[in-house]
C-alpha cells in the first residue's frame, strides 16, 4: 500500500548531530591537561659488591650545591640566593674569563646537588629548575651563535652536537641520614 | 515575497534532535567524570617551574602522590605528608610492589619506556621524596618526572 507512494528519502538531517556527538566525544576523551614537569633520570642503584668508584674529579670542575633544612643555599661554600643560582651556574659551566676556580671546559663541568631530609620539595624543584635553565640558556646561546637558529629548530645531529658540548651532568648525592626536621 | 510567506502556516519547532542533545550532555558528563581515575586522598599543589616538559605517553605513566591527607582523613592519619599509590595510603616500601604491578599491566616492550611521575605537594619535605626515589632506584624505574606547573616569570 505504501509502496505506491515510492520510497521516501532517508533523512540526513540528524547526520550533523551524530557527527557533532562523535566530535565532542573525541574532544573530551583526549585529555587536555597533560602532565608536565621536570624530567630527570635517576642513577642506577650501586651494586652491593661494586668496588669504590675511584674516578678523581678536579675540585674546580664540580659545583657543589647544598640545600639545608632551612631552604638555604650553599654554593661552593658560599651562601647564595636562589635568584643568583642560574647566573652563577652559567658562569661556572662556561667560564668565559678562564677563572682558575671555575670549570676547565663545559664538557668537564659537573654539578653536585645535595639536600637535607628536611629541605622542602618546593625549593628542591626550584633549584633543579634553575640548574636546568642554566643549561638550556647556554645551549640556546650556542645554537644561536653556531647555527643562527633557535635550539628547538635545529636538526637532531646539530642538537646532539650542542648537547655534547653542554652535557648536563647533575649528580645527586646518595642520601645520608643527616639532621632531619 | 512577503505575501507568499504569510500564506504558509508556521511549522512547529522540530523536537527530533532533542534526544541527541540530551545524549550529548550525557556523554559529556559521563566522560568528564571518568577522567579522574584515582580518588585523591592527599592534598597536592605541585610546585612551579619554568623548564618543564610534557609527558609523552599518558598510558605509560605511573603516578605517585605525596602530600598531607585531606580534611576527611586528617583524624585518622594526621597532617604529616604521606604517599598515596592508586587509591590507598602507602609506606615507601610498597613502592616497589606498586611499580611491579604497573609493569605487569603493560606489554614487555613498553616497560623501558615507562615513566614515574611524582606529584608531590610543594609543602612536602625532601625526606619522603628521597625515600620514594631510593625505592624507585631499587626496582630500576629510573625515568622520573617531578610534576610541576608552568611559572610565567623567570629569575634573571
Amino acid at each position: 500500500m505504501r509502496r505506491g507512494r515510492g520510497t521516501p528519502e532517508v533523512n540526513a538531517g540528524s547526520m550533523a548531530d551524530i557527527a557533532f556527538l562523535l566530535l565532542i566525544f573525541f574532544l573530551v576523551t583526549t585529555t587536555i591537561d597533560t602532565d608536565k614537569g621536570i624530567a630527570i633520570r635517576l642513577p642506577p642503584m650501586p651494586e652491593e659488591n661494586q668496588p669504590e668508584n675511584d674516578i678523581r674529579i678536579k675540585e674546580r670542575n664540580v659545583l657543589k650545591v647544598l640545600v639545608n633544612a632551612n631552604d638555604q643555599l650553599l654554593v661552593n661554600g658560599e651562601l647564595l640566593s636562589v635568584k643568583d643560582l642560574k647566573r652563577r651556574t652559567k658562569e661556572f659551566i662556561d667560564n668565559p674569563r678562564k677563572d682558575p676556580n671555575l670549570s676547565e671546559s663545559p664538557t668537564k663541568a659537573i654539578i653536585s646537588l645535595k639536600n637535607d631530609r628536611g629541605t622542602s620539595y618546593n625549593i628542591y624543584i626550584t633549584v633543579h629548575n634553575e640548574l636546568k635553565a642554566a643549561y638550556n640558556e647556554l645551549r640556546e646561546a650556542k645554537a644561536m651563535g653556531d647555527f643562527g637558529k633557535s635550539f628547538d629548530k635545529l636538526n637532531e645531529s646539530q642538537q646532539n652536537e650542542i648537547k655534547d658540548y653542554y652535557r648536563q651532568v647533575i649528580s645527586e648525592a646518595e642520601p645520608e641520614n643527616v639532621a632531619g626536621a | 515575497m512577503k505575501l507568499e510567506k504569510k500564506k504558509k502556516p508556521s511549522p512547529a519547532i522540530s523536537t527530533s534532535s532533542l534526544p541527541d542533545i540530551v545524549f550529548m550532555l550525557l556523554f559529556f558528563f559521563m566522560v568528564t567524570t571518568v577522567l579522574r581515575e584515582t580518588d585523591l586522598k592527599v592534598k597536592v599543589v605541585v610546585p612551579q617551574a619554568t623548564e618543564i616538559q610534557k609527558l609523552e605517553k599518558k598510558s605509560l605513566v605511573s603516578y605517585i602522590y605525596i602530600g598531607s591527607p585531606t580534611e576527611s582523613y586528617r583524624g585518622k592519619f594526621g597532617t604529616a605528608p604521606r604517599i598515596q599509590l592508586n587509591d590507598a595510603f602507602a609506606s615507601p616500601n610498597q613502592v616497589v610492589e606498586f611499580i611491579e604491578k604497573e609493569r605487569a599491566a603493560r606489554a614487555e616492550a613498553e616497560v623501558p619506556l615507562m615513566t614515574t611521575s611524582i606529584k608531590a605537594d610543594k609543602e612536602a619535605k625532601m625526606g619522603i621524596v628521597t625515600d620514594v626515589k631510593q625505592e624507585l632506584r631499587k626496582c630500576n624505574a629510573l625515568k622520573l618526572n617531578y610534576s610541576s606547573s608552568k611559572r610565567a616569570e623567570v629569575y634573571n
